[in-house]
C-alpha cells in the first residue's frame, strides 16, 4: 500500500479547531483540563497524550505577504499541529517493547495493549509529540485514524476541516499538490511560503514527514524544531564521539600516569 | 465569518484559491481577517458612514453599472416634490411627527404612483387615503439628471460621505478606505460580481435595517444583485434561523412573510386582503397564499361563508416583540412563558431585567439540553448570590423538559441561501428527551381533547384545527415529512401534492402551509432530502436539497441578463430569453413572469403581475425595480443615514441629530442609559461577538468538555494601549461596567484590537464574547447584563454591537447591586437634547415604555 499522510496548508487554516474536536470525539479522548492561558485564542497549548491535534495561534508583529490590514505590522498565523508520522520515527526506534509499529499505510502506530509505559519514546521524538497520560501511564499520540483508514475512511480531522487546510491522501499526490500551492502563493505575493518536512531532501533528520506542512515563517514561530533529527540517526556519530571520548580519556589517564611517574622521580 | 460560520467559510476560501479577493471590515482582527486580502478596522456603530462613503465613491467616480442602474433600479424615478432630505433638515427626513416619534411616509413617495412594499410593512398613506396605483402615471428621467430623481437625491444625500468623513467617523484612514472601494469596484460589472456577507454585527444596532439597506444600495449600483457570485448574504445565527423567519417564530408574521392580522384595521377577511394585497407586483397574489394557509390550518371547516375561519386567527393589539414582551413581563402583565431552545438570560440583552420578568410569571416552561441559566434563574442568579432576592419569595413555577438534539430527530434546516436540507434521525434521544415537534404535537392533541365537547364558539379555533399527523414508535413521534407535505401544499379534492405556488388558488381548493415552500414536497417526494453530489450535476446543483421559492438558487435572476434578455457576459451567464421559443431558460429556475418577453410593457391600466414590464426583475416590488431609495416600507427613512448608537463616545459628525430619531427606546428606571456621547463615566466603546468554540448562549457548547476546554472562561479583549492606560494585565481580571450591570472577565491583551484615531482623538474599543453564564463546565459572567433595551424600529432588534462602558483592573465587587434592585452607578440626569434635537421627540419621551407598542402600531397602520 502506498504511504498515506497529511498535507497541512497553514495559509488557509482559520483556527476553528474543528480538527481538535473531531479528533477527540472520534478517539474518545479526555479533555486536557480547563484553564485560560491568555495566549491568543489557544487554551490547549500543545500536542500531548490527550490532544492529538492542536491548533497553534501566532500573533506576529510582521505583515503577511499580499495582505493589507489597518492593524499595521500584524498578522495572525494558525497551524494545526499533529504527529508527523516521520519516515525515521524517533519514537518507534526508541520503543523497546515493539509497541510502536509502522502500519501498512506507512503511519506510526502505538499499540496500547503492548505499550508498557516505559517512556523511552517520549525522549525519542524530536517534535515532543508523543506523551504519557498520567492516569494510565501509557504513551499516546495520533494514530492517523488507523481504524478509519482500515475502513477506507478519511481521518476525522481532515474530514472535519472546513477549509481543506488539512488534506489527507497519498503522499506522492500530496507532495505534488503542495509544491503547486507554494508556486501559486509565490505568484500572489506570499513569497515567504515554503514546505516543512515534505521529503527526505527537505528534512534529512527525519527522512521526511508523512504529515508535512506549508509554513510562512520560521519553524520556531510555530513551535516546530528548525532541524529535527531522529536520535537514532545520530547513533553512529554518538558512538564515534563516545569512542573518541574514551580514547581521549585513555590518553589522558595514560599521560597522567606517565606524568605522575615522571613527577615522582626525584 | 470564519469565526462564526467556519463551515460556510469553506466557500470564500475556495473562491480565494481561485483568485477572489476577500475584504473584511471589523473592529477587531479576527480569524476572518487572518486570511483576508484586506482587513480594515472600523469603529463599532459607524458602518453606515463607511457604506455611505462607498456609495459616494461609486457615484462620484462613475463606477456604477449604468445599464443595470437605469433599467433595473428605481434610480430614474421622480420623487414627490414634498420630499426633504436629512441634508436639509439636520438629520431628519420630511414627514417627521414629534408627537408619536415616527414618520409619515407620504412625502417619500414617487410622484404620480404610490408604490407598495412588502405586505404589512406599508407606511401610512395620507389623509386623502386614495392610493395612486397606476404605473402609467409614474414619472422618470432615464438621463438621471432631474434633480428630483432618485439618483440625484442619492447623490446629494451621500455627497458629504467623503473619504475624509469616513476617516473622521469610522477611524479608517483614506488609503485603506480607497483600497476597499477600488477593489470592490474592480470586481463588479459585466464580467465580475462581488458578494457582501454580514451577520448580526450589522443587525444589532438602533439603525440595523438601514445597515443592510446601505449594502443593497452599494450592490444595486454595482449591478451585483440577481447575478451569480453577487448578492447580500445574511449569515444567520443558528442552523435554521432563515427557516424560523420563513415559517416564523416572529409575532407579527404568518408563514411566507404575510402579516398577522391587526385588531383595528383588519376585522374581517376582506379588510385584511384589501389592506395587504399589493395593487401591482407579485404580492398581488396574496389572497391565494392566505386562503390556502387558512385551508391548511382549518381544513374542511374553512369555507367561503365563514371567511375561511379568518376569525380564528389572533389579532395584534400592539408590539409583542422580544424586548417589549420582557418589559411587560417585568411589569407583571404576563402569566406564562415558553422558552424553547433559547437561553434568554444569557443570550438576550439586560439579563437582570429578564430575570425580573421571569420572577413575575406564574409559570415558565424551558426546553433545552441542560438546565440553563434561564431554567435555573430562581436559585442561581447574580441577585440571589448577592442576597438581594430570596428563592422562597419567587412564585414562578418552572417546568423543565429535556429536548432532543438535531441528530436525534428529523426535520429540515433552511440556510442563508434559502436552501432546505433534510436531516434524518441518527440516534434516538435519551431518556425523556423529545423533539420540539413531539412536544408541540402532543400539547396540541391534549388541548383538542380538552375542548372536544365544548360548545363555546371561541373554542372552535382549537376544535377545527387540522392536527392529524401520523405518529410512529413507542413515543408516538409525529412524522416530520407529513408536516412538510402540509407546508408544501395539496389539493383539497384529492389530496394531491402541489408542484408549486403557481397552483395555489384563493377559492378554497388548495391548502398550503407556507406558499414560498410550495413544491418542497412535489410529487410526494421530500425534495429537501435530495443529496445528488455537486460533481454529478451543473454548478448550480439544483438537485441538492430544495431552495425556496420554486427551487430557485438565485433570487431576482432576471437581472443576470441585460434588458434584451441576453446574459451580461458569458462568464456570468445564468438565465436568458430564448426568442425563438418565446421562453426564459437557463441554468437556474428563472425568477420572472413565465413567458414574459423583455419587450413587454404594461398597458395604462395594468394591475397585479400584469403591471410588471419585461425589464422589471424585482418582481416582489410594486414597481419591479431594485430600490436605491425606499419610498415606502421603512419606519426610519428612505435612505440610510449615519446616526450614532444610543451610547457613543462622539457627537454625530454628520448631523445635529445624534441618534436615529425613530429608534425604539425603553425609558424605564430599570433600563438607564449613559449620556449620548462623551459620558466621563463610560469612556470606551464595547462591541460583543461570538467565538468559534461556543454556540450563542452556550447550552450546546459550555456543557461539552471538548468545547469547554477550548474556551474555558469568560474573557475580554483589549488593546495593549488600553491595558496600559487601565493597568490591565494579560491573564488577569478586569471589571466592565455599564449603568445596567457589572461583570468580571479574564483579560486577553492583544494587538488584534487596536485603538482608533478619530480627529486626533484616541478611541479604545473593548471586545466581549458573550457566551457565558454560571452553569455548565465553562463558566463566566454574562456580557448581556451590560446591555440596555434600545432597538431598531423596523425589526425590534436590540443594539448590542455598539455601546459604551468602563473597564478597570481586578474582579468585580460581590456586594454591589444591579439596576433592577438598586443603583449600581450614580445616575446622571439625562439631557434629552443630546440624543434628539430639541422638541424632536416631545411627547413621545413621556411614554416610551408604551410608545414602542402603541405608537408604532398607530403610525404603521392608521
Amino acid at each position: 500500500m502506498s504511504p498515506k499522510g497529511f498535507f497541512t496548508d497553514t495559509t488557509v487554516c482559520i483556527g476553528c479547531k474543528a480538527c481538535e474536536v473531531a479528533c477527540k470525539q472520534w478517539n474518545q479522548l479526555p479533555d486536557d483540563g480547563l484553564f485560560f492561558t491568555g495566549m491568543s485564542l489557544d487554551n490547549t497549548i500543545d500536542v500531548g497524550a490527550s490532544t492529538w491535534r492542536h491548533v497553534a495561534f501566532v500573533e506576529r508583529p510582521a505583515p503577511l505577504g499580499g495582505q493589507v490590514t489597518g492593524m499595521g505590522n500584524l498578522s495572525w498565523l494558525m497551524m494545526s499541529d499533529v504527529c508527523k508520522h516521520c519516515k525515521r520515527a524517533g519514537c518507534l526506534e526508541a520503543c523497546p517493547t515493539g509497541a510502536i509499529v509502522r502500519t501498512e499505510f506507512d503511519s506510526v502506530y502505538v499499540q496500547p495493549d503492548i505499550c508498557n509505559g516505559c517512556g523511552y519514546c517520549i525522549s525519542g521524538c524530536p517534535f515532543g509529540v508523543i506523551d504519557r497520560r498520567e492516569e494510565d501511564g501509557r504513551a499516546w499520540k495520533c494514530t492517523l485514524c488507523y481504524d478509519r483508514l482500515q475502513d477506507g475512511m478519511t481521518p476525522a480531522c481532515a474530514q472535519a476541516c472546513p477549509t481543506e487546510s488539512i488534506v489527507f491522501g497519498e503522499l506522492n499526490d500530496l507532495q505534488a499538490q503542495a509544491e503547486k500551492r507554494v508556486e501559486q502563493l509565490h505568484s500572489r505575493g506570499m513569497t515567504e511560503a515554503y514546505l516543512y518536512g515534505a521529503d527526505a531532501g527537505n528534512q534529512p533528520g527525519t527522512g521526511g514527514l508523512n504529515a508535512f506542512f506549508l509554513l510562512v515563517d520560521k519553524p520556531e514561530v510555530y513551535n516546530l524544531p528548525p532541524d529535527p533529527i531522529a536520535p537514532a540517526m545520530e547513533a553512529g556519530e554518538a558512538w564515534r564521539s563516545m569512542a573518541a571520548a574514551a580514547l581521549g580519556m585513555a590518553v589522558a589517564a595514560f599521560g597522567a600516569v606517565l606524568t605522575s611517574r615522571t613527577g615522582a622521580r626525584p | 465569518m470564519a469565526e462564526c460560520h467556519p463551515v460556510g467559510f469553506h466557500w470564500p476560501m475556495e473562491a480565494k484559491r481561485r483568485g477572489a479577493k476577500l475584504i473584511h471590515i471589523d473592529p477587531r482582527f479576527t480569524r476572518t481577517s487572518a486570511v483576508a486580502d484586506i482587513h480594515v478596522p472600523i469603529r463599532a456603530g459607524s458602518d453606515i458612514a463607511f457604506l455611505g462613503g462607498l456609495i459616494n465613491y461609486i457615484i462620484s467616480t462613475d463606477r456604477y453599472f449604468p445599464e443595470y442602474v437605469v433599467n433595473y433600479t428605481n434610480a430614474s424615478k421622480i420623487v414627490s416634490e414634498e420630499f426633504q432630505d436629512t441634508e436639509d433638515l439636520h438629520g431628519f427626513f420630511s414627514g417627521w411627527n414629534p408627537d408619536d416619534g415616527g414618520y409619515d411616509v407620504d412625502s417619500w413617495q414617487y410622484e404620480g404612483f404610490d408604490v407598495s412594499p412588502m405586505p404589512g410593512g406599508s407606511g401610512r398613506f395620507g389623509a386623502a387615503g386614495e392610493r395612486k396605483t397606476e404605473r402609467a402615471n409614474e414619472r422618470q428621467d432615464e438621463s438621471l439628471q432631474d434633480p428630483r430623481c432618485v439618483f440625484q437625491i442619492l447623490k446629494r444625500h451621500y455627497s458629504r460621505y467623503t473619504p475624509e468623513m469616513v476617516d473622521a467617523t469610522c477611524g479608517i484612514p483614506e488609503d485603506q478606505f480607497l483600497a476597499v472601494a477600488k477593489t470592490l469596484c474592480d470586481n463588479s460589472g459585466r464580467e465580475r460580481t462581488s458578494a457582501i456577507c454580514y451577520a448580526v454585527g450589522w443587525t444589532q444596532h438602533s439603525v440595523g435595517a438601514q445597515y443592510i439597506r446601505a449594502a443593497s444600495i452599494v450592490q444595486l449600483l454595482l449591478g451585483n444583485i440577481g447575478r451569480p457570485g453577487g448578492g447580500i448574504l445574511a449569515l444567520r445565527g443558528h442552523a435554521s434561523i432563515q427557516g424560523s423567519t420563513d415559517i416564523p417564530t416572529l409575532y407579527n408574521l404568518l408563514p411566507g412573510y404575510m402579516p398577522m392580522p391587526k385588531a383595528g384595521p383588519h376585522p374581517d377577511l376582506p379588510s385584511y386582503i384589501d389592506g395587504n394585497t399589493a395593487p401591482t407586483g407579485w404580492w398581488s397574489n396574496l389572497p391565494k397564499y392566505f386562503v390556502s394557509l387558512l385551508k391548511a390550518w382549518y381544513g374542511v371547516a374553512a369555507n367561503e361563508n365563514n371567511d375561511y375561519c379568518y376569525d380564528y386567527l389572533p389579532r395584534l393589539t400592539g408590539d409583542h416583540s422580544h424586548m417589549s414582551t420582557v418589559a411587560e413581563m417585568a411589569d407583571g402583565k404576563l402569566k406564562g412563558y415558553f422558552v424553547m431552545g433559547e437561553n434568554p438570560t444569557v443570550g438576550s440583552m439586560h439579563g437582570a431585567l429578564h430575570r425580573k420578568g421571569l420572577r413575575e410569571l406564574d409559570w415558565l416552561v424551558v426546553r433545552d439540553f441542560a438546565v440553563t441559566e434561564t431554567a435555573d434563574f430562581w436559585q442561581d442568579a447574580p441577585e440571589i448570590k448577592r442576597g438581594e432576592i430570596r428563592t422562597q419569595d419567587i412564585k414562578t413555577e418552572v417546568f423543565f423538559f429535556p429536548c432532543a438534539a438535531h441528530t436525534e430527530k428529523e426535520g429540515s434546516f433552511t440556510n442563508t441561501q434559502r436552501l432546505l436540507q433534510w436531516h434524518h434521525t441518527a440516534v434516538q434521544p435519551p431518556g425523556d428527551a423529545r423533539s420540539e415537534l413531539h412536544f408541540m404535537y402532543h400539547l396540541g392533541r391534549r388541548l383538542k381533547r380538552l375542548y372536544a365537547d365544548s360548545a363555546d364558539p371561541k373554542d372552535r379555533a382549537i376544535r377545527d384545527l387540522t392536527w392529524d399527523y401520523p405518529t410512529e414508535g413507542e413515543h408516538d413521534e409525529p412524522g416530520a415529512e407529513a408536516v412538510l407535505a402540509e407546508i408544501s401544499g395539496y389539493t383539497m379534492t384529492d389530496g394531491e401534492a402541489l408542484g408549486g405556488f403557481l397552483e395555489l388558488a384563493d377559492d378554497g381548493t388548495t391548502a398550503c402551509g407556507c406558499w414560498i415552500y410550495s413544491g418542497s414536497y412535489k410529487d410526494r417526494v421530500n425534495q429537501a432530502a435530495r443529496r445528488k453530489a455537486g460533481r454529478e450535476q451543473t454548478w448550480v446543483a439544483p438537485e441538492w436539497g430544495w431552495a425556496w421559492p420554486a427551487n430557485r438558487r438565485i433570487l431576482y435572476n432576471r437581472a443576470s441578463a441585460d434588458p434584451a434578455g441576453r446574459p451580461w457576459s458569458e462568464r456570468k451567464k445564468l438565465v436568458w430569453w430564448n426568442d425563438d421559443r418565446g421562453v426564459w431558460e437557463g441554468l437556474d429556475q428563472v425568477d420572472f413572469v413565465a413567458g414574459r418577453p423583455p419587450s413587454y410593457r404594461p398597458g395604462a391600466k395594468a394591475q397585479g403581475v400584469d403591471a410588471l414590464s419585461g425589464i422589471d426583475p424585482f418582481i416582489m416590488q410594486g414597481d419591479g425595480k431594485g430600490w436605491l431609495y425606499a419610498p415606502n416600507g421603512l419606519l426610519d427613512g428612505p435612505l440610510p443615514t449615519h446616526y450614532e448608537p444610543q451610547e457613543s463616545v462622539v457627537a454625530n459628525p454628520l448631523y445635529k441629530q445624534q441618534c436615529n430619531p425613530a429608534r425604539m427606546e425603553w425609558k424605564r428606571r430599570d433600563n438607564p442609559f449613559h449620556k449620548a456621547h462623551d459620558d466621563p463615566r463610560f469612556p470606551f466603546v464595547v462591541t460583543t461577538y461570538r467565538l468559534t468554540e461556543h454556540h450563542t448562549a452556550g447550552a450546546m457548547s459550555r456543557w461539552v468538555a471538548w468545547l469547554a476546554e477550548l474556551q474555558p472562561e469568560m474573557f475580554c479583549e483589549v488593546s495593549p494601549e488600553l491595558a496600559r492606560e487601565r493597568g490591565l494585565s494579560n491573564g488577569g481580571w478586569a471589571t466592565i461596567t455599564t449603568a445596567r450591570g457589572e461583570i468580571e472577565a479574564r483579560v486577553l491583551v492583544t494587538e488584534r484590537l487596536r485603538s482608533l484615531r478619530l480627529k486626533g482623538r484616541t478611541v479604545h474599543q473593548i471586545g466581549l464574547p458573550y457566551h457565558w453564564g454560571s452553569k455548565g463546565l465553562s463558566t463566566g459572567d454574562t456580557v448581556n447584563e451590560l446591555i440596555g433595551f434600545v432597538g431598531d424600529p423596523n425589526v425590534s432588534i436590540q443594539e448590542s454591537k455598539a455601546l459604551t462602558a468602563d473597564i478597570v483592573a481586578g474582579r468585580r465587587s460581590r456586594g454591589r447591586r444591579v439596576v433592577t434592585s438598586g443603583d449600581l452607578v450614580a445616575r446622571i440626569e439625562e439631557d434629552a437634547t443630546e440624543r434628539d434635537l430639541p422638541g424632536a421627540r416631545g411627547s413621545a419621551d413621556a411614554s416610551h415604555g408604551h410608545k414602542n407598542g402603541e405608537a408604532t402600531e398607530g403610525r404603521t397602520h392608521s
